[in-house]
């Protein structure tokens, strides 16, 4: 039975047949209809990886199956999200080692997207804490994975948007936390370079992000805030929180209940949030200490905020570019700042070293924005696509839904060994999706 | 720790109910046909709510072998709840007699043969509660579904009658009519989806009806509103309708 099914950015929107599955056998025997298919978790990814005319949902197949309280090691299913997982290793004085900025993607996700934090310069990408992977191949066999085991299969499906299998069971080493609380700081930059210096200066925080705000123009442009924090230990925390550090205050939610309309979000609307959130901060920095939710996750509070940008929905724009290329970054937020199609704010981070074969993380520079759907975006968005390439960037896969073939493979390094292996694994691309049908099928 | 046992423990209504009870901190007994496919969701009770939790194999069609059963329970239960059901298309059922005997096998037999036993020992006890899903399909045989049906019907009437037989010995006894709900049974029909539950919004609805002791409950509440109305329309004409 066929439905209509899109992701986070609500584009773009198929009809797929989605099939479940909290069995191994049932999944076995899913397997054994014979047709292309591709695993799709919590659908947070923003483009076309998690879709396909035959979709395999992992979201019930999200049992804990052990967790090493002493050494910090973890093992569940891979429909597991993060939010679940904090439920249980919070309390316990356990953190995810690397978490992106929303909780609800699945632990398959995270390594298929081989996600990144705030912390990539310390810790690097989530797949440096994998310790082992379970995956069932094209050929129904289930394999096990680590990053001395099949070592190839292991890096190949680190970021490789589930083309090598489907991802079963994920086992990862977590990091020792005293608190649930964060010690926050936050610094107002006058432009981007002041921004970059700040990075630089607070580079021996764990976590750094900057909020900027890309529309601004003249000797403030690339103002920003940039955002910093370090688990807080108990002597940080107020008398109240510390009777029970490791548990947060509970929380309301929001959720945006309908598709706003696409006049909602214009040139001035966006200007005016940027003002206010900039404004907010009224002094050059502040310290506090914060619950762990809002500092990693502050969209999470709104459920369903991608409705925010209207029903054509939006897409994401990742892209990486090396240290070397400051100037690089300078041309393309200026060709954003004068075009005014951008969002609300960019998210700016520096990524530290990474060696990888298809994951997106690399040493530079990372910026991403939305972009809501509308006439002439796309051929705006392939003329910012042929900057990041000039400048020896590349985009991000899990935010991506309509790069040109033609950059994915000039642009990636390893593009070539990354599909002779998922060949070698998958001889017949029984795991495909619209984004690999787009991206990898055409060369 | 108060303990639930969970009568078909694999299926999504019971994984639901069994992630309802352990958040409450209920020590949870699972149990299916095959204990080996428990394994995950036990550790993930054990670990995410901190709960005793125990798998172990039941056959609802081998009746021979519920005494047993019952008798080697790690522990007995304070809770008994049955879920577990076997639904396949009228049609088919209807044409292949082994079928028709698994469907009403499973669906009454196997399920009044089980709780027959705990019911007699919570009655021993005084104390303890039953619950047992059943389905709007059992309150009036329509063509569509009547093997089914009847089977479910017959549950419940016997939970019913177990109701009135236990009342005097204090132990409590539901019936849950959940209507539609969306699971891998119901994954190839095409289910309305304003009249279609969410197994987690059963599990809800169930916990609630063991705390306020209620008889019966429907998981939606128009489903009694629907089912009334068509326990009304008259013989003559219901017969020739195509329901």
């Amino acid at each position: 039975m066929k439905k209509s099914v899109s992701n986070w950015g609500n584009y773009p929107v198929i009809e797929s047949d989605e099939r479940f599955f909290t069995l191994k056998e049932k999944l076995n025997s899913l397997l054994k209809e014979d047709k292309q298919l591709i695993a799709r978790g919590n659908g947070r990814c923003y483009g076309d990886a998690g879709l396909a005319d035959q979709i395999i949902s992992t979201v019930k197949f999200d049992k804990v199956l052990a967790f090493d309280t002493t050494n910090g090691i973890f093992e569940c299913q891979s429909g597991l999200t993060l939010d679940k997982i904090l439920d249980v290793i919070v309390p316990k004085g356990w953190f995810l080692p690397v978490t992106p900025g929303t909780k609800f993607i699945s632990v398959g996700g995270a390594v298929a997207s081989d996600i990144h934090g705030k912390n990539h310069h310390v810790d690097g990408s989530f797949s440096n804490h994998v310790m082992e992977i379970e995956l069932i191949l094209a050929s129904g066999e289930t394999i096990i994975c680590t990053p001395e085991l099949h070592h190839d299969l292991f890096t190949a499906t680190c970021g490789g948007m589930g083309l090598t299998g489907i991802i079963t069971r994920v086992k990862f080493g977590l990091k020792k936390i005293e608190t649930a609380y964060i010690k926050q700081k936050q610094v107002k930059a006058r432009n981007l370079d002041h921004v970059l210096e700040l990075f630089e200066e607070y580079k021996h925080y764990t976590y750094s992000v900057a909020w900027i705000d890309c529309l601004k123009k003249g000797s403030h442009f690339g103002r920003s805030i940039l955002i910093l924090g370090e688990h807080a230990s108990k002597d940080d925390l107020t008398e109240k929180q510390k009777t029970a550090p490791l548990v947060l205050p509970i929380k309301k939610q929001v959720s945006i209940p309908f598709f706003f309309p696409s006049f909602v979000l214009n040139k001035w609307s966006v200007q005016l949030f940027n003002f206010l959130y900039y404004n907010k901060n009224f002094k050059n920095e502040i310290n506090n200490v914060v619950p762990y939710e809002p500092f990693f996750y502050p969209l999470d509070a709104i459920l369903n905020w991608n409705r925010g940008y209207g029903r054509k929905g939006f897409v994401q724009y990742q892209f990486v570019l090396p240290l070397s290329q400051k100037d690089g970054l300078t041309a393309i937020l200026q060709k954003i700042s004068s075009k005014g199609l951008g969002s609300f704010l960019a998210v700016l981070k520096v990524f530290g070293k990474q060696e990888s074969l298809i994951s997106f993380p690399d040493e530079g520079y990372t910026l991403a924005l939305d972009f809501p759907v509308r006439k002439g975006l796309f051929d705006f968005l392939d003329e910012l696509d042929q900057m990041v390439l000039q400048f020896g960037g590349r985009i991000y896969l899990s935010k991506d839904a309509r790069m040109k073939p033609e950059i994915f493979w000039k642009s990636y390094p390893h593009a070539v060994e990354f599909a002779d292996i998922v060949r070698k694994y998958d001889p017949g691309s029984r795991f495909s999706s619209v984004q690999s049908k787009r991206l990898l099928q055409t060369k | 720790m108060p303990v639930v046992l969970i009568l078909g423990a694999t299926s999504d209504i019971g994984v639901a109910i069994a992630k309802k009870f352990a958040a409450e901190k209920y020590g949870v007994i699972l149990a299916s046909r095959n204990p080996e496919q428990l394994s995950p969701l036990k550790s993930d009770l054990a670990i995410r709510f901190g709960i005793d939790c125990y798998s172990c194999q039941f056959d609802a069609m081998d009746f021979g072998s519920h005494q047993n059963f019952y008798q080697s329970l790690p522990v007995k239960p304070d809770i008994a709840i049955c879920i577990f059901g076997y639904m396949k298309d009228n049609e088919f059922v209807s044409a292949h007699p082994d079928e028709l005997v698994r469907t009403i096998g499973t669906n009454f037999t196997g399920a009044a043969s089980i709780l027959n036993i705990i019911a007699r020992d919570f009655s021993k006890r005084k104390s303890g509660t039953i619950v047992g899903i059943s389905s709007v399909a059992g309150l009036r045989g329509r063509q569509s579904n009547y093997i089914y049906g009847s089977a479910k019907a017959g549950f419940i009437a016997y939970l019913s009658g177990l109701r009135n037989r236990l009342f005097r010995d204090q132990v409590h006894v539901l019936t849950v009519l959940p209507g539609f709900v969306n699971t891998s049974m119901t994954e190839d029909l095409q289910l309305p989806p304003l009249l279609t539950a969410q197994p987690v919004e059963v599990a809800v609805a169930l916990y609630k009806g063991v705390s306020k002791k209620k008889n019966t409950i429907y998981v939606k509440w128009f489903w009694k509103w629907i089912m009334l109305i068509i326990k009304m329309i008259p013989e003559p004409i219901f017969k020739k309708l195509r329901l």
